[in-house]
Parts: C-alpha cells; sequence; structure tokens
C-alpha cells in the first residue's frame, strides 16, 4: 500500500517536474520570438510573399547586392545544424561557425552586444520555427568587394566586439534603453553617418546620414535640431515608437518600417526604457542657428510662390500656421524634420507622400498624398522652402534641382 | 421642484458630456474612410472615380474582392507600381479591406467615353474579340468572366467600363508579358498570351468606346459560371 502511494506519488513528481520543464522552455522561446522581434530579424530574413526568415530578400548595397540567409531551422538549408554556441558566436563575432566573414549588412557591429542568455533565447525561438528548405542565393558583389577577405579591414576599422556593458552612473531603466537602442535594435545602422567604407566610426554614433541606396535621411538621434528627442515628452516618443504618430511627428519611409515590423511589439516597459535613453543622449538644447537670411529677390519670390502653393494643397490637413492636427496630420511648424539641415525627407514627402505604419495602436493611419504628379519641381522646392521658413521654423530653402533629384530616388 | 432641478442638471451634464466630447475631436481629422484615403486621391479621384491621367484607373464601384487583391498584391511586390507599393508597403490587412469596400461602395456617375482615334475596322475587331473570342486561337470572350454588360461579377471579377484605353492597353500588355500576375490559376496570364498587339489595341478601344450606362454594378456572386478556374474568382 504504502510502495503504490509513493509510486503514485514520484509519478506526480515526475509529471510535474516536465510541465515545469516544459513551461520553461516555452517561455524561453516565446522570449526568443519578443527578442528576435526588437531586432527585426524579419525585416531582412524574410523575403516579400517568402516563408518566414527563409531569406533570399535582395539587399541592394553600394558594393552589389547581398542576399540574406535562410535561418530557419532546415539541417541543410537553415541554421539546423547549429549549436547555441555557433548562432552567439554569429551574432556576437560577425563569423560564420567554420569562422568565414560575415558581411556587415549583418548588424553583427550592434548584435555584438546581446547578452548570451538573449543570443540563446533567440535563437531557442528560431529553433521552434517551420524549417524551410530554401537554398541560399549567392551574393551579387562587384570585384573587389565579392572578396570576403576585405571585410578584415572593415572590421578593423569599425568594429569593436563585446557585449553591453551598463553605466553604473545611470538608472537600470537607461541602462536597459542603451542595451536595446544599441544593440538588438542596431539604430545605429541607419541613425550614423556612413562613410565610403560603408561604416561608421564610433565618435559619429548617432549622428545621423542619408541611408544608402534608399535615398532617405535618417536623422540623428544627438541633435535636438534633427531627430534629438531632448525637448520631447517621454509620451511623445513612446507614442512615436509603439504607434508610429505622436503630437511632435510622424514616422515615414524606412522607419515606418522598423515601428510596423520591430517597435510596435515592444513591451510598455522596454518602449520607455528606450524613450528615456534616447532623450538622455540628445544634447543640451543648442543655440538656435543663425536665423536664415534670405539672400535675395529669388528666394523671396521662391517663398512667396511656396505660400501660394501651401495655402491651396496643405493648409486644409496641415493648418494656415503649420499647426496640423497631431498626431494623424503632424504639425509642420516647430518639426525638426522639417527644419533639419537635410532637405531630403521634406521633398521626399512632398513628392512621394506616404502612410505611417499600421500598428496596434493605430490600425487606420492616415495617409499624405503624393504631389509629384501635381506639383513642378519650382512648386516643390517653393512649397518645402517654405514650410522650413514659415512660422519660426529656422531651416534654409531649397532648390528645384534638388526637389527634381529626388524625383528619381527609390520607393522600396 | 425637485423634478425640474433634476431635470436641468441632467441637461446640463449632457451638455456638458457633449462639451467635452466636441473638443476631444475639434482638433482631430474626420473620423472617416475619406479622409483616411485622401492619399490615393491625387491620382484616382476624390470618390475614385479616375483623374485626367489616362493611366491611372477608376476604382469606384469595381467589386471589393477585386480592389483587396489587388491592394495586397500591389503590398506584396507582386504588382509592380513604385509609387503603389510604397504607399501600401506596411499597412495592415483589415486596413486595405476596408479601403477596398470604400472604394467599392463609391458610385460616381460613369465618364463619357472620349472620342477614338482607331479605324472602324479595328473597332469591329474589338467587339468580336470582346463579345465573341476567338475559338480558334484559343481567346474567350471579355464578356463569359467581365459579363455580358462588362460590370464585373462579385467578389473579384472587374467591371471594365469607365476605364481609358492607354490603362486596358498596358494592363493586356502587362499580362501578356508576366509583369502583371495572379493567383493562381493565373486566367488572364492565358487569355492575353493568346492576344496579339493588334488585338489589345482592338479591344482596348472598343472597351473605352463603351458608352456609360446608369447601373454599373457588378453582377452578384454565381450570376453565371465561369468557362475555366481563376484564381481571384475561387468557386
Amino acid at each position: 500500500m504504502v510502495s503504490k502511494l509513493s509510486i503514485t506519488l514520484l509519478a506526480v513528481a515526475a509529471l510535474t517536474t516536465t510541465a515545469r520543464a516544459q513551461d520553461k522552455t516555452s517561455d524561453v522561446i516565446a522570449r526568443g520570438e519578443y527578442l528576435a522581434r526588437a531586432g527585426d530579424c524579419t525585416a531582412c530574413h524574410t523575403a516579400p510573399e517568402g516563408r518566414l526568415f527563409a531569406g533570399g530578400r535582395a539587399m541592394p548595397t553600394p558594393f552589389g547586392t547581398i542576399y540574406t540567409s535562410n535561418i530557419t531551422p532546415d539541417p541543410e538549408a537553415g541554421i539546423g545544424k547549429w549549436t547555441a554556441d555557433d548562432f552567439y558566436r554569429t551574432m556576437h563575432s560577425g563569423r560564420f561557425p567554420d569562422g568565414g566573414l560575415i558581411y556587415p549588412a549583418m548588424p553583427f557591429a550592434s548584435y555584438t552586444k546581446v547578452t548570451r542568455a538573449d543570443s540563446d533565447a533567440i535563437f531557442a525561438y528560431l529553433r521552434s520555427i517551420a524549417p524551410v528548405n530554401q537554398k541560399n542565393k549567392p551574393h551579387e558583389l562587384r570585384f573587389p568587394y565579392d572578396n570576403r577577405q576585405l571585410i578584415l579591414g572593415w572590421r578593423t576599422l569599425f568594429f569593436s566586439e563585446g557585449e553591453f556593458k551598463p553605466d553604473p552612473s545611470k538608472s537600470a531603466e537607461w541602462n536597459r534603453g542603451a542595451y536595446l537602442v544599441e544593440g538588438l535594435g542596431h539604430c545605429g545602422m541607419c541613425h550614423s553617418p556612413i562613410n565610403a567604407l560603408g561604416g561608421t566610426s564610433q565618435s559619429d554614433a548617432f549622428k545621423g546620414g542619408l541611408i544608402p541606396m534608399q535615398n532617405w535621411y535618417a536623422p540623428s538621434l544627438t541633435s535636438n535640431r534633427e531627430a534629438g528627442l531632448g525637448d520631447w515628452s517621454i509620451k511623445d516618443i513612446t507614442d512615436l515608437l509603439q504607434t508610429g504618430v505622436s503630437a511632435r511627428g510622424v514616422v515615414y519611409g524606412p522607419m515606418a518600417e522598423v515601428v510596423h515590423n520591430s517597435l510596435q511589439y515592444l513591451n510598455d516597459a522596454d518602449t520607455k526604457a528606450m524613450a528615456v535613453y534616447l532623450k538622455g543622449i540628445a544634447e543640451g538644447s543648442s543655440p538656435p542657428p543663425a536665423s536664415t537670411v534670405l539672400p535675395n529677390t529669388e528666394s523671396s519670390l521662391l517663398i512667396s510662390l511656396g505660400k501660394t502653393v501651401y495655402d491651396k494643397n496643405c493648409a486644409s490637413c496641415h493648418g494656415t500656421q503649420g499647426e496640423g492636427r497631431p498626431p494623424h496630420w503632424p504639425p509642420l511648424a516647430n518639426n525638426q524634420s522639417i527644419e533639419m539641415q537635410s532637405a531630403v525627407n521634406p521633398i521626399r514627402m512632398v513628392l512621394n507622400g506616404g502612410y505611417p505604419p499600421g500598428t496596434e495602436g493605430n490600425p487606420m493611419p492616415y495617409g499624405m498624398p503624393p504631389f509629384a504628379g501635381l506639383l513642378s519641381d519650382n512648386e516643390v522646392a517653393a512649397v518645402v522652402s517654405y514650410i522650413r521658413t514659415a512660422w519660426g521654423n529656422r531651416g534654409s530653402p531649397v532648390s528645384a534641382r534638388e526637389a527634381n533629384e529626388l524625383r528619381s530616388a527609390p520607393l522600396n | 421642484m425637485f423634478a425640474r432641478d433634476a431635470a436641468i442638471a441632467a441637461a446640463l451634464v449632457i451638455l456638458a458630456a457633449f462639451d467635452g466630447a466636441a473638443a476631444q475631436t475639434a482638433n482631430q481629422p474626420p473620423d472617416t474612410m475619406s479622409a483616411r484615403v485622401e492619399a490615393c486621391t491625387p491620382c484616382h479621384g476624390n470618390k475614385g472615380e479616375g483623374t485626367s491621367d489616362v493611366y491611372f484607373p477608376r476604382l469606384a464601384g469595381k467589386p471589393s474582392g477585386y480592389l483587396y487583391n489587388q491592394l495586397l498584391a500591389f503590398r506584396s511586390g507582386r504588382r509592380k507600381y513604385p509609387p503603389m507599393n510604397y504607399l501600401l508597403e506596411f499597412l495592415p490587412d483589415p486596413y486595405l479591406e476596408a479601403m477596398a469596400e470604400y472604394f467599392a461602395g463609391e458610385h460616381p456617375p460613369l465618364p463619357q467615353p472620349a472620342p477614338s482615334e482607331v479605324s472602324k475596322d479595328v473597332m469591329a475587331q474589338g467587339e468580336l474579340l470582346v463579345t465573341g473570342g476567338d475559338a480558334g486561337r484559343n481567346i474567350p470572350a471579355c464578356v463569359s468572366c467581365h459579363g455580358p454588360g462588362l460590370t464585373g461579377m462579385q467578389p473579384g471579377i472587374p467591371g471594365l467600363l469607365g476605364l481609358r484605353a492607354a490603362y486596358i492597353s498596358a494592363q493586356l500588355g502587362a499580362w501578356r508579358y508576366g509583369t502583371r500576375t495572379a493567383k493562381s490559376p493565373d486566367c488572364m496570364q492565358v487569355v492575353a498570351g493568346h492576344l496579339t498587339e493588334a488585338d489589345v489595341t482592338a479591344v482596348a478601344a472598343w472597351l473605352a468606346a463603351r458608352p456609360a450606362t446608369d447601373n454599373p454594378a457588378p453582377v452578384p456572386k454565381g450570376t453565371y459560371a465561369l468557362p475555366f478556374g481563376c484564381g481571384s474568382q475561387p468557386n
């Protein structure tokens, strides 16, 4: 009798342990999925209409086209034979398990900051998805960039390996934000100037830059005259990151993709941590730049034509004083992305219009109409010059040539 | 007395509530689909009636299933037109469905056809292909799928009225060359593959010359049987 009871108890205990182990595994997988979202792995490793994480998406670079790889657990075509060690080494060191060098289109210079535990969770998640037997497509890089040994030079210049080191003088929240922004978020891949070698130097981190091949300007995250968030409230920042719209501005273009695939899935605590960090790295309010002097009559003619175009086409949504109806119709007055030194984004918005991403918090966004077919180069230049200089905005006028050049900018 | 006070108080509370609601929405864009699809209007017109640009199609009144399929195809890049691909890239399915339903539900009048520049012979060839097809060359009549009145059928087959010759001919050309594709079985690709360039010109000219009708609404699903399988109109 006693022994029967103890056997039953043992069996129950064994069942409970298995259940706990399964719980733990599914917890790790769920955490891995969350972290894979934070790293926006899908943006590159899933092709349009393709299977999840089966790769094959073409990534145009100034050096040729790179095709992303299959990271499903297929043993032949994917990473089914990898161990958690292999995966960590790839993320951390930018080398394949056989030691081969990875092109820095894969943001390992950011992923190197990811902790071992987070890397293991992402790997556990990737092991849990459906394997896809789809072979990787070879890259199409021009000579001499097809020689992977060149990556060694790039690594020497631009890669410093090492996990994220918290700054003990800052709060846990700030450090969590820094870990996400600098690591998985790989924000610096776009928001830092890219030099001719396709690298970003540490001292220029988050200082903004034109995204190669896409011709969108990724504004500085440190300068309050660009996308520096020093003057923003935490709520406006978290709104922007989570829903794509905010009282201060709206995301379009490549940043819409980031919100759509990645940031909208982050929980409130992580979003707030990123906001705290981003607000923190903004430089103290910079002195206002010398106000734009309109040097000649040509400029004032441009601005006066711009006002005519604006009142006719733009004011019904953005308001006669550029006040907009935030968050859906963004304000243009005191809007950093309108005023900043590069006029690429405002010109592109006038030409191509755009929709912010559809997110859980903003599932039916309002769109900006494209005006490429309605306005001449002169009118585009005029209206952009007007919104950059009216209502106290401190941008500079733009020329018809600049407007014309962006008509041929790639749209996707 | 008490009752009157209570009534006044209630009225004030209601007024206050109204005020609050007004204050909340006063500074917001109208909560309507027409405000949400303003990005579509420079090319497709305020109600989807089309614009003076002959390459931009009328959307109004087309079956919502057809419009939704096109929005999905533009979003994924299967149907290639960069300005459309760009606009739709990050919009979720239910929103695209709502957009499709919005334009399907708009019924601005059909335009009167523009005078055609093609010869009578070409016009006659167009009419022959549209209404009777050419069995010898495996070309079905357009009307066998798009309907005797060319108004399309719910939910996936578009009407062909109110389109300009340039647009129709560009689309048939894209089907012929395989740059426009749809879900398998891709019936339009097969049909267009049997057309010559002269056929395309003739069909486009005759379709664009159809006079406006009062009721261009697509007929209900199952009104007639399709001559072959169509991925966009599953049975």
